[in-house]
């Protein structure tokens, strides 16, 4: 056991002393958290239209003064013909263009209809759908509030946002940027860690030392899981000061529960080391295969739910996304153990098949 | 000349012996493409609702059979306690609540005006925004058809319509994939360069063999110029690979000038080769380089614009972004393929690419010492 404990003392200094390395591995979360937390959101906001509107009358004016008050969209440009819709969008300066039809509150008044026309750039689609949506919602309000006295029957929605009533995109970062990096730095570092003593040949220096091959793989991974841990907190702790986003449910559970996710990461880590040689081929794989899969699988930025079935089997096999829903379940909706205990189970699961796995791939001779 | 060919072929040997990154550097792109494209969308279908209603009129089941008739909405549970429903929406069990309170209807024909609840776990607000839209429109066409059913006053009603008519140009159906296809082939193509070129000189820091090229004379251009070659050429190729595919599986348009893609991909790809020579001499060992390239890459894939969009960041952000190379050619992309925008209206976007791979290549060659 002394032996073991000199081994992962020799580690952590190895770690201590590489500044460098350090300073990314906590400054990396920290400036990221800050940086997506202010910078990336799913609202719409100060979207860029431009208006062709050939009779410049009471109710048009009124329409886009109502349009452009609303926050959602700022004038570009106005167009002085239909034509220029189409060079606008290719230049790329605008996401939507409204045209009036002439004659507009003449026609309104006389036939008592009116058109309008709402032209998105769907070149983006996701955009262009929530644009179109709310560009249609002001003018619907907007016919509203002039018909209001004649309206008989009116049924008005009543609409409570749950868990997240100002519909802030940082509540679906922070668990999601929580899982990319536990599982990147994890896998990533005691990849690296593992391949990189095989590289420089050192491996076989410990390979032939009193230690067992159980206890130098778990003397390599032991700093990492300090280090991660330590990332975790540095995550809940700026998400929750910073940008408000609420603990409800246990903090120990929280721990816990990234500690176990630590672990499943790491032990994927030393999976893909027992399997390469090179440090090379070790971050290819766990860069190349796991970041977008991580990002795009995991329910991070779009719900799993709208995928074509085929996809949501291969989202049950993605780690991240047991961890994401955890982590959502306790932070935002203050659900307990109870409410999450079969993901925790699957998280366990893949650890142990992960360990299984990279226990029978181990060699204790090189080459 | 010569010595430039001679580190190319080097460079290119090492790749192509190497038989565990080839497939790693080939076939994993373009499995990721084709299975993640599916992936990225916002698209709702099957929103699963859980209907609480106590009124149990003709008018309340008008409404639950809209939600039920929508391709939007799937009705998962009815319960007569909102409590329940709750506790359904708490377990992750269903997306939205549709609670119509006791007396619905009698409210609406003597007051001539009734409240209904839309509840949302609104986690994630994008859906949460546009499942409140889609239930809305729901309500107002039933509010719509409650009202015309009713003879007597329909013929008062709406006095002044504004009709809205909306179009979805370059891409009238709303798909998706066409969208996603050029951002992920842009974002693996970037994954893949920025990492063969961030581990490559690092690598050799590593082992030790740069002290042998350092005692040779290649001078510092012709090194560099010979290491950026052949990545420049996989990824090119990479490229042009997946947007075949793209063409064969996903029918993905190209309205635009193919040679106006490539040349711009062939400037692009200086800047992200010429960043991670870049990273690869200012650090020491390969897990710093690889640390540092996975910070850069996430910060550009998530500023790119491409999952959200660059008009709602704040403006200091959409300043700081001007920094991001992949921002500039993912536009690029998309307004070539799919809105075939000429030249003059990417000019500025390729200008841009052109200074950075210009400042970016110059700084690598500078930073690069030939002393260990």
């Amino acid at each position: 056991m002394n032996r073991f404990w000199a081994f992962v003392t020799k580690e952590f200094y190895h770690i201590i002393r590489d500044y460098r390395t350090l300073l990314i591995l906590f400054g990396l979360p920290a400036i990221q958290l800050l940086l997506f937390g202010y910078v990336i959101t799913n609202e719409i906001k100060d979207a860029k239209i431009a208006i062709y509107d050939p009779s410049k009358d009471v109710v048009t004016r009124k329409i886009s003064d109502k349009i452009l008050s609303s926050g959602y969209f700022i004038l570009e440009r106005n167009l002085s013909h239909v034509s220029e819709a189409g060079d606008a969008f290719r230049y790329g300066e605008v996401n939507l263009v409204l045209v009036y039809e002439p004659d507009f509150a003449q026609k309104l008044e006389k036939t008592g209809k009116a058109h309008i026309q709402i032209i998105g750039d769907a070149s983006d689609p996701n955009t262009a759908n929530m644009l179109v949506n709310y560009a249609s919602g002001i003018i619907n309000n907007y016919l509203i509030s002039i018909n209001s006295e004649k309206l008989p029957y009116q049924i008005i929605p009543e609409v409570r946002m749950m868990y997240n009533g100002e519909l802030k995109g940082v509540f679906m970062f922070v668990p999601g940027l929580m899982a990319m990096l536990l599982t990147l730095i994890s896998a990533l570092m005691t990849s690296l860690a593992i391949t990189k003593e095989k590289e420089l040949g050192t491996m076989e220096l410990l390979l032939v030392s009193p230690l067992r091959p159980g206890q130098i793989i778990i003397g390599k991974v032991f700093p990492y899981v300090f280090l991660a841990f330590i990332d975790a907190i540095i995550i809940i702790i700026i998400g929750n000061t910073v940008f408000g986003v609420p603990v409800r449910g246990s903090v120990f559970l929280l721990l816990a529960e990234s500690l176990l996710y630590i672990c499943m990461a790491l032990s994927l880590g030393i999976l893909i080391s027992s399997i390469t040689s090179s440090q090379q081929i070790a971050m290819m794989i766990s860069l190349v295969a796991l970041m977008l899969p991580t990002i795009l699988l995991s329910g991070f930025i779009f719900p799993i739910e709208n995928m074509p079935w085929i996809l949501q089997v291969l989202c049950y096999m993605m780690p991240p996304k047991y961890f994401i829903s955890i982590i959502k379940s306790i932070m935002l909706q203050g659900n307990s153990l109870v409410f999450v205990w079969k993901e925790t189970l699957v998280v366990i699961g893949f650890t142990t098949v992960f360990l299984v796995m990279s226990v029978k791939k181990f060699n204790v001779r090189l080459a | 000349m010569r010595t430039i060919l001679y580190i190319i072929q080097k460079e290119f040997l090492q790749v192509f012996r190497n038989r565990a990154m080839l497939p790693i550097i080939f076939i994993l792109p373009i499995v990721q493409l084709i299975i993640l494209v599916n992936a990225a969308t916002f698209e709702m279908k099957h929103i699963r609702l859980s209907v609480v209603d106590l009124d149990l009129s003709s008018t309340s089941r008008g409404l639950i059979s809209k939600f039920e008739g929508s391709p939007f909405y799937q009705i998962k549970q009815f319960s007569f306690s909102y409590h329940e429903a709750e506790n359904q929406m708490q377990h992750g069990k269903v997306d939205m609540i549709l609670n119509i309170p006791r007396g619905f209807e009698k409210k609406l024909l003597i007051e001539n005006c009734v409240k209904v609840q839309f509840i949302v776990n609104a986690i994630n607000g994008a859906s949460a925004g546009l499942c409140n839209a889609y239930a809305t429109m729901i309500l107002m066409d039933y509010n719509r058809q409650i009202i015309a059913e009713n003879k007597t006053i329909s013929a008062m009603v709406l006095p002044q319509n504004i009709l809205t008519d909306y179009s979805y140009w370059y891409n009238p159906k709303l798909n998706y994939k066409t969208y996603m296809v050029p951002g992920i082939l842009v974002l693996l193509v970037t994954i893949i360069g920025l990492l063969l070129s961030g581990m490559n000189i690092v690598r050799e820091k590593e082992i030790g063999t740069i002290e042998q090229i350092n005692v040779t004379p290649i001078n510092k251009i012709q090194f560099i110029a010979g290491k950026l070659t052949p990545f420049w050429i996989i990824a090119i190729f990479e490229l042009a690979f997946g947007l075949s595919l793209g063409k064969l599986i996903f029918n993905i348009p190209m309205e635009g000038n193919l040679w106006l893609i490539f040349i711009s991909a062939a400037v692009y790809l200086f800047v992200i080769l010429s960043f991670g020579l870049l990273i690869s001499t200012v650090t020491n060992t390969q897990q710093q380089a690889m640390l540092v390239s996975f910070f850069f890459m996430v910060v550009f894939i998530l500023m790119s614009g491409l999952f959200t969009s660059i008009e709602s960041m704040p403006q200091w952000a959409q300043t700081l972004d001007k920094l991001n190379p992949l921002m500039y050619f993912i536009r690029i992309m998309r307004m070539v393929l799919l809105k075939g925008s000429g030249f003059n209206d990417i000019s500025r976007h390729f200008w841009a690419l052109v200074i950075y791979a210009a400042g970016i290549l110059t700084l690598a060659v500078w930073r690069y010492r030939k002393v260990a």
